[in-house]
This record gives structure tokens, C-alpha cells and sequence, in this order.
């Protein structure tokens, strides 16, 4: 099962809380599993990641939360997307998030959400399942 | 990401509404070589012609990105549009690509009058500055005054991408000294302006120095920027290389364009308002000596040439009847009794109204 072209991905690191190593850890391992990733760096707002998502046409969108401020951001950044007609857009991601945030956001149409300690390579595996998925139902 | 005819019209009439998910969209399609992708640059040739096309490329870290949002501002404060293309490469072992020029960009990112697309080569030889040119050719129909296209200047094809543009900015810094005999081979061949970036630090001014000599050495009758020494792509002219005579533009010396060398801090945008004017200078060039036209003639002769290769493939091979023809001839290959060269003469000659697209004899 090959893709018909590489999965593109936005991943961006909002707030303003110190270091980016989570996400560029993040990048280098989508890079590494075969994806194009975009990566916009440090401080960005939900319209800059909803901006930059729409212009580089991604499919999937991670943010790196450890501010807290998850319950704002995600559903503003999904807004968005939406406004601008990307209703298709998987917007995913991790941090510092209680499960039953990530349940409430979750019935709000965010993706899947992992966890502080968890391997990439989960999220790897649950960005190429729902890509492959939408494929499917596209032919 | 294909278009069937009803959905690409619903896609182009967002388009043409100067909807950025619609622009981003056909860029896509476009650059996967989806279904569709043909029929949607034909309904977007009409519009194009317009956008000046730039290109940016030089070493890994010469400051590229910033140098290009530098341009891009500058631009908006004239009240000019930009659309930029910036092209990152693909790992050859995994096939995924990091694409972190946007990261420079961030002061113009928010502005709608400016566009950012991030690009992976995907180890498509010649075929990336096929797409990067239909890139931008998107961008032009969309209505930008500008088209900017950062590639890294390492290798063969992201040189080819450079030299998609009307004119090719090479940005270098003061360490690019020491490596300046294998740079002039490629980056030299194609720069119409050079920059020298990063000249906060010691070594900018020798080494503008030092390219300036070397412009003077090559700069004799063999030098001479214009369209049929760029070409797109595809030489099929073997038009004369020598520059058409009398061109006095502005900042032109002679009647052949030498490269201005500049200096710049892309960092503080020391150095920005020379490179737009040298910008500006080569364009007067270009149209004073119709090099410009020359250069559009050039690329939409290239542009017929791919069009066509691929359609000829694709009627040949596609055809079932064709096929099982060249089967039935194996044999007789095989035993020296015709060759494979008597064979593909055969095979064109039988081929006459399948290539005029006139369907084929046989009923299927
Ligand atoms: N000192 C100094 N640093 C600069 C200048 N311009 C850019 N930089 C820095 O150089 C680094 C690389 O800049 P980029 O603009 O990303 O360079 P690039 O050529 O686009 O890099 P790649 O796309 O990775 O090849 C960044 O840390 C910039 O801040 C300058 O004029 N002076
Ligand atoms: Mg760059």
C-alpha cells in the first residue's frame, strides 16, 4: 500500500513557552517516515498555522502544546481551516493534555492527541492509517 | 488530489474568486501531476504573462529565505504582489522532505498580498523545474506582480529551476571565498545579479572584489545573458548564443549584461534597495534588447515540446493494438530476421493516425 504522493504535513509550535525540541523532534521523525513537513517554528498563532496550512495545501496539521492553552488553540486553528473551506484538514498533535480535554476536543473534530513520553512513531502510524483511509474513500 | 472536470471547474471559479485553499489546491494537483492538471493550466495560460519571475538560489544557509522576505517586503511597499516558491530537497532514502524556509518569512506571512509555497524536489531530475515553472506559471494567472523561487544551488536540476526565471539573483557570503573555483563553474553561468549577503561580517568586500574581476575576464563576446543562452529547458532552437547588439539599458555595459556584484545584510535589509534596483535594471535590460521576450518565446516552445512528448507516449503505449503489434514482432527480432531499429520505423510508419489522434482502425 504506497500513497499516491507524500503526505504533507504543518507542524508548528504555538504559544509562547521556551524551546521547539519536541516539534523538531516531531519533524525529523515524519521527515523520516517519508512525509513532507513543513516546519514554521517557534510562537505561532492560530492564524499563522491556519495561514500557512492553507497555502501549503497540507493534509495534516501537528501542534506541540505545553502551555496549557490546548483548549483555545486547537479549536481556533480548526475554525480557521474551516472559514477558509479545509473541513478536511486532520489537525492533531501532543503535549501536556488531560485525557478528558482530549475527549472534549476530540467530539470538536480535533484528531487523535498524544501525550508527553509518547514514540513518535505512534503518531507515524496514526497519521499514515488516516491518510490511507481518505484515500480510499477518494477512489 | 485529481480533478474531475465538474470539481475543476468549481476549482478554478474559486480560483479565479482569488480564494488562497483554491490557489493552494491547483498548486498541488499541479505539482503531483494529477488528473486534470493539463486542462487547468490550459484555462490558466490566458492569464499569465504578467508576473516578473526571480529567482533566488546560492549555497545552503546564505540567507536566502531572508533575503527573499526582504525582496517580498520591499515589493508590498511599492504595492506589488509576490507569490514565492521556495524548494527544499527530498531525501533520496526515506522520500520525505523538511521544509523550513518559511520559518524566515514569518514578517510577510500573515500579509494577503503575499503567498508562500514550500516544495520538495522529489528526486524529479528535470522534471522539477518542469513543475516549478508551471508553478509559477499558476502564481502569474492568480495575479501576482512578482514570482519568486528560492532553490539551494547545489545541483544540476536546482540550477535548471533558477534558470526558469527572468532573472537569477546568486547569493553568496564572505566564507563562499575559499569554495569560489567550483562555484563559478554552475552559480556564475546563471547569475544576472549577484549578492554577496551577510556582509556584517569580515571578508564581504574581498570577495565582491574578487568576483568582480572574474565577471571582467569572462565578460568579453562569450557573455551575454539573453533567452537563447538560458533557454527553458529544452534547446530545440540552436539559436545564436550572442547577445542582440545595442542594448543600453540601464546598468548594462555594452550591448551584453554584465552581473552587478552587491553587498547586502539580508538580516537588518541593508543592501535591499540596490538589489531591487539592479532587479529592475536587468528587466529594462532584458526588454531593451527583447531578451525578454525571447525568454517567454523560449519557454513556451519548451512548454510544447514536454506537452507533446508526453501526449505521444501516451497515445502510443497506451494503445492495446500497438502493443500487441510490437509482441507479435519479438520473435522476428529475436531470430535476426528484422532488427529493432527496422522495427521502430515500422512501428511509426503503422502509427500515422494514432499519432494525429485520430483514433484507431481497428475496432477495439
Ligand atoms: N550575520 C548574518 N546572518 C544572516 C544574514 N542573513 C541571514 N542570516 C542568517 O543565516 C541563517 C540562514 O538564513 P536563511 O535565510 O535560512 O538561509 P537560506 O540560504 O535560505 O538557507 P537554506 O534554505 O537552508 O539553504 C539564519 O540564521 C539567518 O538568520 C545576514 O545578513 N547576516
Ligand atoms: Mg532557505
Amino acid at each position: 500500500m504506497t500513497a499516491s504522493r507524500p503526505i504533507r504535513v504543518l507542524v508548528a509550535k504555538p504559544g509562547l513557552d521556551g524551546h521547539d525540541r519536541g516539534a523538531k523532534v516531531v519533524a525529523a521523525a515524519l521527515r523520516d517516515a517519508g512525509m513532507e513537513v513543513v516546519y514554521t517554528g517557534l510562537h505561532q498563532t492560530p492564524e499563522m498555522i491556519a495561514t500557512a496550512a492553507i497555502q501549503e495545501d497540507v493534509d495534516v496539521v501537528g501542534l506541540s502544546i505545553l502551555s496549557g492553552a490546548h483548549m483555545t488553540l486547537f479549536p481556533r486553528v480548526l475554525q480557521l481551516l474551516h472559514e477558509q473551506g479545509r473541513d478536511d484538514v486532520l489537525v492533531t498533535g501532543g503535549g501536556i493534555i488531560p485525557q478528558e480535554d482530549m475527549n472534549t476536543l476530540h467530539r470538536q473534530g480535533v484528531g487523535k492527541l498524544f501525550g508527553p513520553g509518547t514514540s513518535t512513531s505512534d503518531l507515524v502510524r496514526y497519521i499514515q492509517d488516516w491518510f490511507a483511509q481518505r484515500e480510499r474513500q477518494e477512489a | 488530489m485529481s480533478a474531475a472536470p465538474a470539481a475543476s471547474d468549481r476549482l478554478l471559479a474559486d480560483f479565479a474568486a482569488r480564494k488562497p485553499a483554491a490557489l493552494a489546491r491547483v498548486i498541488s494537483i499541479v505539482e503531483n501531476r494529477g488528473a486534470g492538471s493539463a486542462r487547468l493550466l490550459a484555462a490558466l495560460h490566458g492569464a499569465t504573462g504578467h508576473a516578473r519571475r526571480i529567482g533566488i538560489t546560492g549555497p545552503p544557509g546564505a540567507g536566502k529565505s531572508t533575503l527573499v522576505a526582504q525582496l517580498v517586503r520591499a515589493y508590498r511597499s511599492r504595492g506589488l504582489t509576490a507569490g514565492v516558491v521556495a524548494v527544499d530537497p527530498t531525501s533520496a532514502f526515506t522520500g520525505g522532505a523538511l521544509l523550513g524556509d518559511r520559518i524566515r518569512m514569518e514578517a510577510v506571512a500573515l500579509d494577503p498580498g503575499v503567498y508562500i509555497r514550500s516544495l520538495a524536489t522529489r528526486g524529479a531530475l528535470g522534471g522539477l523545474s518542469a513543475a516549478t515553472r508551471e508553478i509559477a506559471d499558476v502564481l502569474d494567472a492568480y495575479g501576482f506582480d512578482r514570482v519568486l523561487v528560492e532553490t539551494v544551488g547545489v545541483g544540476q536540476s536546482e540550477l535548471e529551476v533558477a534558470r526558469t526565471a527572468d532573472s537569477c539573483v546568486v547569493v553568496l557570503v564572505p566564507e563562499s571565498g575559499d569554495a569560489i573555483q567550483t562555484l563559478k563553474a554552475g552559480l556564475m553561468e546563471i547569475a544576472d545579479v549577484l549578492v554577496v549577503n551577510k556582509a556584517d561580517r569580515p571578508g564581504a568586500d574581498r570577495l565582491r572584489a574578487e568576483l568582480k574581476v572574474m565577471l571582467q575576464v569572462r565578460s568579453g563576446p562569450r557573455r551575454g545573458q539573453t533567452a537563447s543562452s538560458r533557454g527553458a529547458g529544452t534547446d530545440l532552437s540552436g539559436e545564436p548564443a550572442d547577445p542582440p547588439e545595442g542594448g543600453g539599458a540601464e546598468g548594462a555595459h555594452g550591448s551584453s549584461w554584465v552581473p552587478p556584484v552587491l553587498t547586502a545584510v539580508a538580516a537588518d535589509g541593508t543592501g535591499i534597495p540596490e538589489l531591487l534596483g539592479a532587479l529592475d535594471s536587468h528587466h529594462d535590460y532584458l526588454v531593451a534588447t527583447g531578451g525578454l521576450a525571447e525568454q517567454r518565446q523560449a519557454r513556451l516552445r519548451a512548454r510544447v515540446a514536454e506537452v507533446v512528448d508526453l501526449e505521444l507516449r501516451a497515445r502510443l503505449w497506451g494503445d492495446a493494438a500497438t502493443t500487441a503489434w510490437l509482441e507479435g514482432r519479438l520473435a522476428a527480432m529475436d531470430s535476426g530476421e528484422t532488427t529493432p531499429f527496422d522495427v521502430a520505423r515500422e512501428l511509426l510508419k503503422r502509427s500515422g493516425r494514432l499519432l494525429a489522434g485520430e483514433g484507431d482502425d481497428a475496432p477495439r
